[in-house]
């Protein structure tokens, strides 16, 4: 166990080094386009080479990594780059993107783990309800619920919700009118007025695999003959399934669970963008319409590293939970 | 005694005699109705597809077809937008740039998925090594970060693919020579199908179609790895096929199945995918009637914000209609095959 986890960890750089030279690489790919677009229509090839040297887009493309990733001097001959937390700038705003990632970090977060929440109680409970009712109505309710919140798909539910709940009940999320939404320290019932929709519809999907998940790993156990032992003990119902089988139930729940969280991130982009909140997904969407690859580059990068962080803690949870499962 | 034989020996001949084929597709059509109302709705949009140009009432990008921001009537179904585009022929239209974009991206991703699959899991050794640390690799972002990455990169108007796409030739800098590879244009950038704008269209489809391509690696490298035991591989060995024709003729045959699974299940999560990043407003171009791209444009939100909704509301039906029939489908399949599992797992996460 120890040596697994140990063996995870060690494996984790190795990865993202990688995963950031893919970076780098894929977006050098794209011809020197970007100093165009920054001088726009007074573009002499004076100023364009001005602009690469400035950004330092005229140095190696090692040398380029080397600065960005911060093992190597920056145009201005200092080491600071991605390891020691300095993600460069913007370069269309020259806004500092350390900057706006502080900004926009907390809507992000507040946004998944909400949904996070939301999708857990819309799972986890219909599913059990599901699996130790299976055939009655009320199983089949819950199933066809499922089946719907997997098809309809999330930008879709959240432009109807904008849409119709404003031409039925007067009533559009708060940040349209402010065009920011409020912290949770600030006003906590308006900031919950503006991420309980976006939360919702983004846990929908994610609710729906779980609770599936749910139903189908409990019908499962409650099958196994251990489950006939207390039943023929004359346990209660409510202690088979709480004490006995629940525990083995949640295990393939568990990981899908994290792997769900994946979801959860891509899904953010989308709903940052529908209901207008300007999160990390958001940053990353205006970036690549405004083509600021240098801040694409830097996200992309973070947000593989959150996912590959992820799912370490997925693996090595579910090594911890499941002492069955023997990593050699 | 002397009958009984002769039925026992029709037996032994014929095999134990079964229903009629349709009887039996009727009985397992009546055992899953949610299946048959699932392929009626991949049907339907196979269908409007296909058939768009019969179906639709006026040209899906034609302004000023009939009175403007007016709801369903009978000349205008669903309704007509703020320049008076007819929604229902834009909705219709929308499952042909669907099929289009889905189906490409399919072929496109299989394929290479299951070359560079094949080879790996074939090869071994340092080949499988370097191919799967970059499919390790790839597969560390998120799916809509990878594929907002590549669109990123690609969907640049001189971005080398599409450049590849317009001349398909390879230029070798270090021979100063530049070798053809097709004719100019075999991928048009004019109307195709009616589709405008075909080639950005097919560029989208294909960075969908690199997403695919990476999953299915995965999977097939797996299957090969425990394929490539079996005695007929060495034995075709020891004929002395090469490499190139055990991986065609002996290794493909027995993944091609999985391959042909794993395109039902990749299909619909393509056909959302387009639908999300044209609604991001990344994907096809502007005014391609593509569902995703009518729910997202800014001024169809704004307009069905003030209570036009129409423009929004149907093209979003129709793309809810094609992943809920895949997704029927696939539920049925997985309990006709397993039914101790019904409605278990799957789904296309995080769209």
């Amino acid at each position: 166990m120890r040596t697994y986890i140990l063996r995870r960890l060690l494996l984790i750089p190795l990865i993202m080094l990688l995963v950031s030279f893919m970076t780098h690489s894929t977006f050098r790919i794209i011809p020197g386009s970007v100093a165009e677009i920054k001088c726009g229509l007074q573009c002499t090839p004076q100023l364009i080479a001005d602009t690469k040297h400035e950004y330092g887009l005229d140095r190696g493309f090692f040398e380029q990594y080397g600065s960005w990733l911060g093992v190597y001097t920056n145009e201005d001959g200092k080491v600071s780059g991605v390891l020691q937390g300095n993600f460069g700038k913007s370069f269309l705003t020259t806004l500092s993107v350390d900057g706006e990632i502080q900004d926009r970090l907390p809507v992000t977060l507040e946004l998944m783990a909400l949904a996070l929440i939301l999708s857990l109680l819309m799972g986890i409970p219909p599913g059990i309800i599901s699996a130790i009712r299976p055939g009655t109505p009320l199983d089949w309710v819950v199933r066809v619920a499922s089946v719907l919140w997997i098809s309809v798909p999330s930008f879709y539910l959240g432009i109807l919700i904008i849409t119709f709940g404003a031409s039925w009940f007067g009533w559009s999320p708060p940040n349209f009118e402010t065009g920011r939404a409020v912290p949770i320290t600030e006003d906590p019932i308006k900031n919950l007025q503006t991420y309980f929709f976006p939360a919702l519809v983004l846990s929908l999907g994610i609710a729906a695999v779980i609770m599936r998940l749910t139903r189908s790993s409990l019908l499962e156990v409650m099958r196994n003959d251990y489950i006939r032992t207390a039943w023929s003990k004359g346990l209660r119902e409510r202690s088979i399934v709480w004490r006995h089988a629940l525990k083995n139930a949640m295990i393939p729940v568990l990981t899908i669970i994290g792997l769900q969280v994946g979801g959860l991130i891509g899904g953010s982009v989308i709903i940052e963008s529908v209901f207008a909140l300007n999160g990390m997904g958001n940053y990353l969407l205006v970036s690549i319409i405004a083509r600021d690859l240098l801040v694409v580059q830097s996200l992309v990068l973070l947000f593989a590293f959150v996912y590959v962080l992820i799912n370490l803690i997925v693996d090595v949870g579910y090594a911890w939970l499941d002492p069955r499962i023997r990593y050699g | 005694m002397a009958k009984a034989t002769a039925l026992e020996l029709e037996l032994l001949e014929k095999g134990i005699p079964r229903a009629p084929l349709w009887r039996r597709l009727l009985r397992l059509a009546g055992s899953q109705p949610l299946g048959v109302v699932g392929l009626c709705f991949i049907g339907l949009i196979l269908f409007c597809a296909a058939f768009a140009d019969y179906i639709m009432l006026h040209n899906p990008q034609e302004i000023a077809v009939g009175p403007v921001s007016e709801g369903p009537s009978w000349s205008h179904p669903f309704g007509t937008d703020r320049l008076g585009t007819d929604t229902f022929s834009r909705t219709i239209f929308g499952a042909r740039i669907a099929m289009i974009v889905g189906m490409s991206a399919i072929l496109f991703g299989t394929t290479t998925g299951s070359a560079i699959g094949i080879a790996s899991g074939y090869f071994g050794g340092i080949v499988d090594s370097i191919l799967q640390r970059l499919i390790d690799s790839l597969l560390a972002y998120p799916a809509v970060v990878l594929l907002l990455a590549i669109i990123a990169v690609v969907g640049d108007e001189d971005s080398p693919v599409k450049e590849f796409l317009r001349e398909p030739e390879v230029h070798l800098g270090f021979l100063g020579a530049t070798i053809p590879l097709g004719p100019a244009g075999v991928i048009p950038e004019g109307t195709v199908w009616g589709v405008p704008n075909f080639l950005d269209v097919i560029v989208i489809a294909l960075a969908i179609g690199l997403a695919v391509a990476v999953g299915t690696a995965r999977v097939v490298r797996g299957a090969v790895l425990s394929l490539k035991e079996n005695m007929y591989i060495e034995a075709a060995r020891a004929m002395g096929a090469s490499d190139f024709r055990i991986m065609l003729r002996h290794i493909f045959p027995n993944v091609a199945a999985l391959v042909v699974v794993l395109s039902t299940i990749f299909l619909p999560i393509a056909i959302l995918a387009e639908a999300a990043i044209s609604f991001l407003g990344v994907g096809v171009p502007a005014g391609t009637p593509s569902w995703g791209a009518d729910i997202g444009d800014p001024s169809n939100r704004a307009e069905a914000f003030d209570g036009s909704w129409w423009v929004v509301f149907f093209p979003g039906l129709a793309l809810s209609i094609v992943v809920l029939g895949f997704n029927l489908v696939g539920d049925a399949f997985r309990d006709i095959s397993d039914p101790r599992l019904r409605g278990g797992g799957g789904g296309t996460p995080g769209m």
